[in-house]
């Protein structure tokens, strides 16, 4: 057997992995003793070019290759979605420089670039085992950068919740792949849905579905599954909820897309309006439903911006999954749209929390009261992020939801999902109503005469204003982005 | 050309944005030379544009080609008459908020945005892009009355920015079906507004999807029962945010609901007529009514804009010529006539006696201390009544003519109203300036500070604006006439049939 095919194929993951270990090194070695502030810098400079090389290399290559059945699978538009989970986790890095949680600089960094990994190595995936070890490869990484804030209870709290809960919805979905695997002899997803295809839906494959849809609904905190989220929002550090509610979140959605509209081909039935057939998507339907409604309902009444960006993140999930069960390639890449500008927006977002944490000492909402004076360019990255949240044109998150309905609401021809659609426009239309409570803060609120000045770190000011003018330029020219997915 | 009124006025933000943060005189220079240049441009292109029926491309360029949006902006004699307005009321608004000494750069910033997003409305003919433009509106608008408004603002604000956004969602449900069945019948994305007009929507999905779009944007226009954000909305704003408000983005909803919602679903406006001039007659006698038993001064202007923007949708819903001129005209004469009301109630008397109170200002005769505001309010008073020689007579006159042969009963119904609108006006001029109490002594120790330049200069051209039109109409008739003769308004006025 040659090993080199495989190192090929996979090196990208390789220089990220490469890149852990001169983290670590240097960490250990040389900035050994330096301030806490050089050692973010410097670590940061060494995950940005690591990751930025890899990104560049998966950019440039034009390969089509299919490994070991789907044990890995590349071709542009995995490597694409790649670029962008590097790219995030570029900015994730970036913003969280100015982080004063933790002494483990090295081990923060590490872990942040692990995650990256199994992120990358899941969405080369096309085979269960493969899918499986990824995801939990990445959430493994995730729990621990929730509970990297070693000085604070909470965040210890959190993280457990969110690996107990975590480990859960791994069972279920270790339950779910079985039971596919014992349906159809293969874990791989094509094979899986050529053995399923034309026998209907028999107990065994609908148990099947309804635990993958448990499994993935915990990681994607959809409701009913979601009590984790705000906890481990609140609690983790800043960034670690950014990297959670960013980067993750497209890789999951990518797969989530992937398994069900690859594995469960055929099983797909029907949520369409007096149109309702058993299957997967009116599973998805009722989760996208109830998180799109509770999700910006229980928003409106937190106090914490943290919590309140959890909750968004709850509802934005239920937008993001009408576009897995639009099942069709126009929904998918409208899906896929949708999802990475979401990420560029709330990485944004986090990191304007956290320099408001790190300086004001909370995140309440009075927190940011007078930040239009305070920092001026703060606060305008912050109007830029929650507007585009909220979907006010000409920003990004109203070109993705628009491209995201009016691609969903074709499935099943005669505007069958209409009902859904509509459904979440109302629900965007009641979000406004939340993101402008903080924005009112940061703009109509004076601050108290002794708060703290602001001052914003030099790397995280760059990554903020790149992500502003990103959630601009792709909401001004979403072609730059669409053509490649 | 036109499209440079976007251009300045944005251009006129990003100064702002840039200038230091506590000279205000600088920024109340760089508001109202962008807003001036703004107007001077909105002038000579309209005047420039030789076939107002026609709608004149301005800029055409691709923007998402993957579902047809076009940066497409044009002109239509409608077009022309409210870009028109929006430049009168911009230039007007900043010599009405000269005094904002709170946070100056910021406040005109958020203004001149405001009047960027309207000027964008008005010249889009492209969906989509109308629709960024309307949104782009809403968010200044918050800010500007929760930041610089007075009683309740923060309700007020928030009142109108859901409102709003909800009116805009409306919308965009309507959109997105109308846009999917539009690419199932042409065989290509689109959303041009030219294209889409011509596309047959059945008739079964005109009844449900236009009633969507007409409200949505009607929420805008003040429709009754869905006008309570208006009257809060302007009470809350600071001056010039209400003459905003009152001034053009009210016409903002009219204006969707003519260009979009009925020119798109013709069948749908006739199967709807009726219920929106209900809507429009009850908003007219309903907002007049209430207009009269107020005790707060804005509130009554804030009543009296309902009524009038009635006027608009009942012009609208008659489908014939005559009525839908003197709805277009209407948007028109309101949006001069309200912006005047309001700049002497929220600038000449409120910031001066910091009251609106009747009760209060009855015992200030405020007309004797203040003899300019007294007049300027008698003057729009009599314009905002109706009265020949004033705009606001040729408009509401060809609304009734329309509407008389339609629906004479609510028309008759609508001639109520306009006896409510003498009284409350009446009523507002007596209580508000010549009372017959003596004036308290206590107010003759503190002269108030007499009227300023800037407000004479944006009195006086309200004024004339509003006196020009009532003698010459023609000169805005021209624009407006032929270009419901154009084939664009072809279906509608034909009734829905091709």
């Amino acid at each position: 057997m040659n090993y080199l095919p495989v190192l090929q194929l996979a090196a990208p993951e390789t220089i990220v992995t490469l890149t852990v270990l001169v983290v670590l090194g240097a960490d250990l070695t040389v900035l050994r003793g330096k301030s806490l502030a050089a050692r973010f810098n410097v670590g940061a400079l060494l995950s940005v070019l690591g990751c930025a090389s890899a990104a560049c290399l998966a950019f440039h290559r034009h390969v089509d290759a299919n490994l070991f059945n789907g044990i890995l699978v590349v071709n542009p538009a995995v490597d694409f979605i790649k670029v962008a989970i590097l790219a995030l986790t570029v900015f994730t890095i970036l913003i969280s420089t100015g982080g004063k949680f933790t002494d483990h600089v090295g081990e923060y960094l590490a872990i942040i670039l692990l995650a990256t990994i199994g992120l990358m190595f899941l969405v080369s995936a096309e085979d269960l085992l493969m899918i499986f070890i990824a995801l939990e490869l990445a959430s493994l990484s995730l729990y621990i950068l929730t509970a990297f804030n070693k000085h604070n209870a909470q965040s210890a709290e959190a993280a457990l919740k969110y690996f107990l809960f975590g480990g859960m919805s791994a069972a279920f979905l270790l339950f779910g792949f079985s039971l596919l695997y014992g349906l159809s002899g293969s874990t791989n997803l094509g094979e899986i849905a050529k053995a399923i295809a034309g026998k209907g839906l028999d107990p065994l494959l609908l148990v099947a579905i309804v635990t993958t849809v448990i499994g993935f609904g915990f990681k994607v905190a959809a409701v009913p599954f979601h009590l984790w989220a705000p906890d481990a929002y609140e609690g983790a550090p800043t960034p670690s909820a950014a990297f959670i509610g960013a980067g993750s979140k497209v890789a999951s959605f990518y797969i989530v897309a992937k398994i069900f509209t690859l594995g469960f081909a055929g099983a797909e039935g029907s949520a369409v309006w007096h149109g309702y057939v058993a299957g997967w998507t009116p599973t998805i339907a009722i989760i996208a439903a109830l998180s799109m409604v509770l999700g910006n309902l229980t928003a409106i009444v937190q106090s914490s911006v943290k919590r309140l960006l959890a909750y968004s993140a709850i509802a934005h999930a239920g937008y993001m999954l009408l576009g897995v069960l639009g099942n069709n390639p126009p929904s998918a890449s409208a899906l896929m749209f949708y999802v990475i500008t979401y990420a560029v927006t709330v990485i944004g977002a986090f990191g304007v929390v956290t320099v408001v944490e790190e300086t004001t000492g909370g995140d309440a909402i009075a927190n940011f009261n007078g930040l239009s004076r305070r920092a001026p360019g703060l606060a305008l990255c912050l109007m830029i992020f929650l507007l585009s949240l909220g979907g006010i044109p000409p920003l990004a998150g109203f070109i993705g939801k628009f491209f995201l309905f009016s691609a969903v609401v074709t499935v099943g021809g005669n505007l069958g999902l209409l009902w859904l659609v509509i459904l979440a426009i109302a629900m965007s239309a009641v979000s406004f109503y939340y993101y402008l409570r903080v924005l009112k803060a940061a703009y109509v609120e004076d601050a108290a005469t002794d708060a703290p000045a602001i001052k914003v770190p030099a790397l995280t000011l760059l990554a903020l204003a790149l992500l502003a003018a990103l959630v601009i330029l792709l909401g001004c020219a979403p072609g730059l982005l669409t053509r490649y997915l | 050309m036109l499209a440079w009124t976007i251009y300045i006025t944005f251009i006129g933000v990003l100064v702002l944005m840039l200038l230091p943060r506590d000279n205000a005189r600088a920024a109340r220079i760089v508001a109202l030379l962008t807003a001036i240049a703004g107007c001077v441009v909105a002038f000579v292109g309209a005047i420039q544009q030789t076939n107002p029926g026609e709608v004149t491309t301005i800029v055409k360029a691709d923007w998402i080609p993957a579902i047809g949006a076009n940066y497409y902006l044009a002109a239509d004699g409608i077009s022309l008459v409210l870009v028109v307005l929006t430049g009168l009321a911009a230039v007007s608004g900043i010599l009405f908020s000269w005094n904002i000494e709170k946070r100056t750069k910021e406040f005109f910033a958020f203004y001149l945005a405001l009047i960027g997003g309207v000027y964008g409305v008005f010249l889009s003919f492209d969906l989509l892009l109308l629709f960024v433009f309307y949104e782009l509106t809403i968010i200044p608008k918050y800010f500007l009355i929760a930041r610089w408004g007075s009683t309740r603002k923060e309700y007020g604000a928030m009142k109108l920015a859901l409102y709003s956004f909800v009116g805009s969602h409306l919308v965009l449900i309507g959109l997105i079906a109308a846009w999917v069945v539009a690419k199932g019948q042409l065989g290509h994305a689109s959303l041009d507004l030219i294209e889409l007009s011509k596309v047959h929507f059945t008739a079964g999905f005109q009844h449900w999807v236009f009633p969507l779009v007409f409200a949505g944007f009607a929420i805008l226009a003040g429709m009754w029962p869905f006008h309570t954000w208006a009257p809060t909305g302007h009470v809350a704003a600071p001056t010039a945010g209400s003459m905003l408000l009152a001034g053009v983005v009210m016409k903002l909803g009219a204006y969707g609901c003519l260009r979009v919602a009925m020119v798109m679903f013709p069948e749908g406006v006739r199967e709807w007529q009726w219920a929106i001039a209900a809507l429009a007659v009850a908003g007219i006698v309903y907002g007049a009514g209430v207009a009269l038993v107020q005790r707060d001064f804005k509130f009554v202007i804030g009543y009296s804009s309902v009524s009038h923007m009635g006027f608009v949708l009942l012009g609208l819903a008659t489908l014939n010529t005559i009525g839908l001129d003197g709805a277009v005209l209407q948007m028109f004469s309101h949006g001069i006539i309200a912006g005047l009301l309001f700049g002497v109630v929220g600038r000449m008397v409120y910031d001066r006696t910091h009251t609106r109170d009747f009760n209060d200002l009855e015992k200030m005769n405020v007309g004797k201390l203040l003899p300019f505001a007294g007049i300027t309010f008698v003057i729009a008073g009599i314009a905002s009544m109706g009265l020949p020689g004033f705009s606001g007579f040729v408009a509401e006159f060809q609304v009734l003519m329309g509407a008389w042969t339609v629906f004479p009963k609510l028309t008759i119904l609508s001639g109520v109203g306009i006896l409510i609108g003498v009284a409350y006006t009446l009523r507002a001029v007596q209580k508000g300036f010549y009372s017959d109490t003596p004036p308290d002594a206590a107010h003759h120790d503190h002269p108030l500070e007499p009227i300023s330049i800037p407000e004479r200069f944006g009195a006086v051209m309200l004024i004339a604006a509003s006196l020009v039109i009532g003698f010459f109409p023609s000169l805005l008739m021209n624009w407006i006439e032929p270009c419901f003769k154009s084939p664009l308004f072809e279906r509608l006025l034909k009734g829905g049939a091709l």
